[in-house]
């Protein structure tokens, strides 16, 4: 193990929950709300109304990313 | 380091490898996506024509184009990636932040691990059983089921892991931590294993079963006029090869880089806040 490994793992202490909660679960939205919009809207389920823009959009990533596709 | 520090480094990490993703796929998944269109639209004209020669009108009628495909290819597949990037960086980040300190892993380890779990579970387990498909791969009449299918199996691995996970953390006073990781491997081949079988191919889906009798995937089949004579081909072999090896190929990248990215965006955050200043808020945080 290398100096700044050990410095590196020495630092790496735990963060308590209370100042850590609020950026947590801002960031699982925002993250699960990207992931539906690119992979998900305007195929099984649509939030904003039954229009294809977002779909067509990010079509070919779509497909490429894995998600089920037409 | 608290934890805005993390989320903002996974979303930093998250758009280069999402960036990194669109330059790859700029040049190994734009050729089979086109190769794949021509495929769908030469089919569709075969299929009219067969219906015109059995005496019933035409069905549908040419899709209506809302982005052109000059769009969809470029810019189009662009914001998708880099957008899943940071969707990617943001879940990451949670996660790792849960993690950081908690294990006896430096960060960039614990980073390339987190990305590993990551890769495994949201993508490489969901594509051994609904492999990413090209367009024309794939029937319009069962993107519900399928979506739903393939949301099972991303959740499902999620919770695989984590019993892995649990069941390694139980047995590894006893075994020793290689062994205790080979049991929670196991664990989760076999858990995964068990849900693959559970769940049905989209062959067997109802819609097409009535349509092409039970098979195991959507791939589309030879055309076969009234004789049974071949018509049309069924789907190229090689393009969906490609396509796929592509599609797994940018994956690895995507959370490749993500965890190389992230992991040394914390390190030399840590090594700055050891170097510069050694206040004790330095410590707390």
């Amino acid at each position: 193990m290398t100096t700044a490994g050990a410095v590196a793992r020495a630092r790496a202490t735990a963060i308590p929950a209370s100042q850590t909660l609020p950026w947590l679960i801002s960031a699982l939205f925002v993250g699960l709300v990207l992931y539906y919009f690119i992979g998900i809207d305007e195929g099984a389920v649509s939030v904003f109304g039954d229009t294809s823009y977002i779909h067509e959009f990010v079509h070919d990533a779509r497909h490429f990313l894995g998600f089920p596709c037409h | 380091m608290e934890a805005r520090s993390f989320v903002l480094r996974g979303v930093l990490a998250g758009a280069v490898a999402g960036l990194v993703a669109w330059l790859f796929s700029l040049v190994f998944a734009e050729p089979q996506i086109d190769a794949a269109i021509a495929y769908e639209e030469g089919r569709g004209e075969a299929e009219a024509t067969l219906a015109t020669a059995a005496g019933s009108p035409p069905a549908g009628g040419a899709e209506e184009e809302i982005v052109s495909r000059g769009v969809q290819a470029t810019l189009g597949i662009g914001v998708g990636m880099v957008g899943i990037g940071v969707a990617l960086g943001l879940l990451f980040a949670v996660a790792y932040t849960l993690l950081h300190g908690r294990v006896a892993l430096r960060p960039r380890v614990l980073a390339l691990v987190v990305a590993g779990a990551g890769f495994l579970t949201i993508y490489a387990t969901p594509f051994v059983k609904y492999p990413a498909s090209p367009p024309a791969v794939g029937s319009d009449e069962t993107i519900s089921d399928r979506t739903a299918l393939y949301l099972v199996m991303v959740v499902g691995s999620l919770v695989f892991l984590a019993a892995a996970v649990a069941v390694t953390r139980l047995v590894r006073e006893r075994l020793g931590l290689w062994n205790a990781v080979l049991v929670g491997g196991v664990v989760y081949v076999a858990l995964s294993a068990i849900l693959m079988t559970v769940l049905p191919g989209l062959g067997e889906l109802t819609i097409n079963v009535v349509e092409n009798g039970p098979r195991a995937s959507e791939t589309p089949l030879p055309l076969r006029d009234a004789a049974g004579t071949i018509i049309y081909p069924g789907f190229d072999a090689d393009v969906l090869y490609d396509f796929r090896l592509a599609s797994f190929t940018a994956q690895l990248l995507l959370w490749g880089v993500l965890g190389l990215v992230f992991g040394g965006l914390v390190e030399r955050r840590l090594a700055r806040g050891e170097s510069s200043d050694r206040t004790p808020e330095v410590t707390a945080a």
